[in-house]
């Protein structure tokens, strides 16, 4: 019997990660699912879906070398066979304004009370240092309706009249 | 008339390239309503092109007209079409009845003029934009064994240009 597992790994970016990681996996036996890895501030983290006849303990002796030559911390949990409970967005959501501090817990809490279940979210600083401002993007399901997210927004607007907030719907056209 | 079986990657002959259709006979009509009748009965029913259901033939159908709210040049049956001028161009979400369990962003033209015989093998011409002309786009790429995991763009950093809530 087949388990899942799902494995994170965190660690300061370098050339090979992916790589020497995945190969590992394979020659241990493994079989990859869904993956997203992202590099944020010269950091590397990857989450990854596998399945495989082992245990946790199976997997750390397999990433161990990998692991210790790359200095990666390692995490791994048993999940669900669940591999691909696909979710497509059906709302995007950017927001901009300037830096200041608690605007994503702002956003995202008014947009949640609305309805909005998050599925990806990216945030970025640009600007001159000493005038940084912030980017965000969502992409999410609109549960209660894009109307009602609409109607958020608004609100959300009068307080913070700096803010730039654009709601748009995604269309997922299935031919 | 009948639903059809419809291919789904990874099957390899959603690769093989569409011939064009010489003779327009009984038996292409035939095939037209079948297959429009699998359209009809898929999960988008926007369109359906030939070699989605195992015929190499540069045959597909679009109708769109249930959209609301869109310019649309209603039920289409498409043979030997040809797109011959691209204009803009739009990230949006795609599906395919042939990649069941998955969407991704696809960038197509806004505009496009679309040169085509109909069932009846008369040639007509048409300039499409948005909705519409993605749907032509997309089956149309299906004749040349493309899909639309052959166009993804990156799931981050997209810009949907579509409806814009502002203020
Ligand atoms: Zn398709």
């Amino acid at each position: 019997m087949s388990q899942w597992f799902m494995l994170t790994l965190i660690g300061k970016d370098q050339p090979g990660i992916v790589a020497k990681v995945t190969a590992a996996l394979y020659q241990g036996g493994c079989n990859l699912g869904e993956a997203s890895m992202l590099r944020l501030g010269g950091n590397f983290t990857i989450m990854l879906m596998l399945s495989c006849e082992g245990t946790v303990m199976t997997l750390e002796t397999l990433l161990t070398p990998v692991v210790d030559k790359m200095q990666l911390r390692l995490h791994i949990d048993e999940i669900e066979a669940q591999p691909r409970a696909h979710c497509s967005p059906d709302v995007a959501i950017s927001v901009y304004g300037a830096d200041r501090a608690g605007i994503v817990a702002q956003v995202t809490e008014v947009f949640a009370n609305a309805g909005l279940n998050i599925l990806n979210l990216d945030t970025d600083v640009g600007g001159e240092p000493d005038k940084p401002f912030y980017i965000m993007q969502i992409e999410g399901t609109a549960q209660q309706g894009i109307e009602k997210l609409q109607l958020a927004l608004q609100e959300l607007l009068a307080v913070q009249k700096d803010l730039k907030v654009h709601v748009m719907a995604i269309d997922t056209v299935v031919m | 008339m009948a639903i059809l079986e419809i291919l789904t990657y990874p099957d390899e002959r959603l690769k093989n390239l569409s011939e064009d259709v010489i003779e327009f006979n009984d038996e292409l009509q035939a095939f037209i309503a079948n297959l429009e009748e699998t359209m009809r009965a898929g999960p988008g029913g926007v369109g359906i092109a030939a070699p989605q259901v195992g015929r190499f033939q540069r045959i597909a159908i679009v109708d769109v007209s249930a959209k609301k709210k869109i310019k649309h040049h209603g039920r289409l049956v498409l043979i030997n079409p040809e797109i011959t001028e691209w204009n803009g161009f739009e990230v949006a979400r795609e599906g395919c009845m042939s990649v069941p369990d998955y969407t991704g962003n696809v960038i197509r033209a806004t505009q496009i003029h679309l040169v085509t015989q109909n069932e009846h093998g008369e040639k007509c011409e048409y300039d499409m934009e948005g909705y519409e002309a993605r749907a032509v786009q997309h089956e149309l790429d299906h004749l040349d064994g493309l899909l639309f995991i052959d166009r993804l763009v990156s799931r981050r950093h997209d810009l949907f240009q579509r409806k814009v809530y502002q203020k």
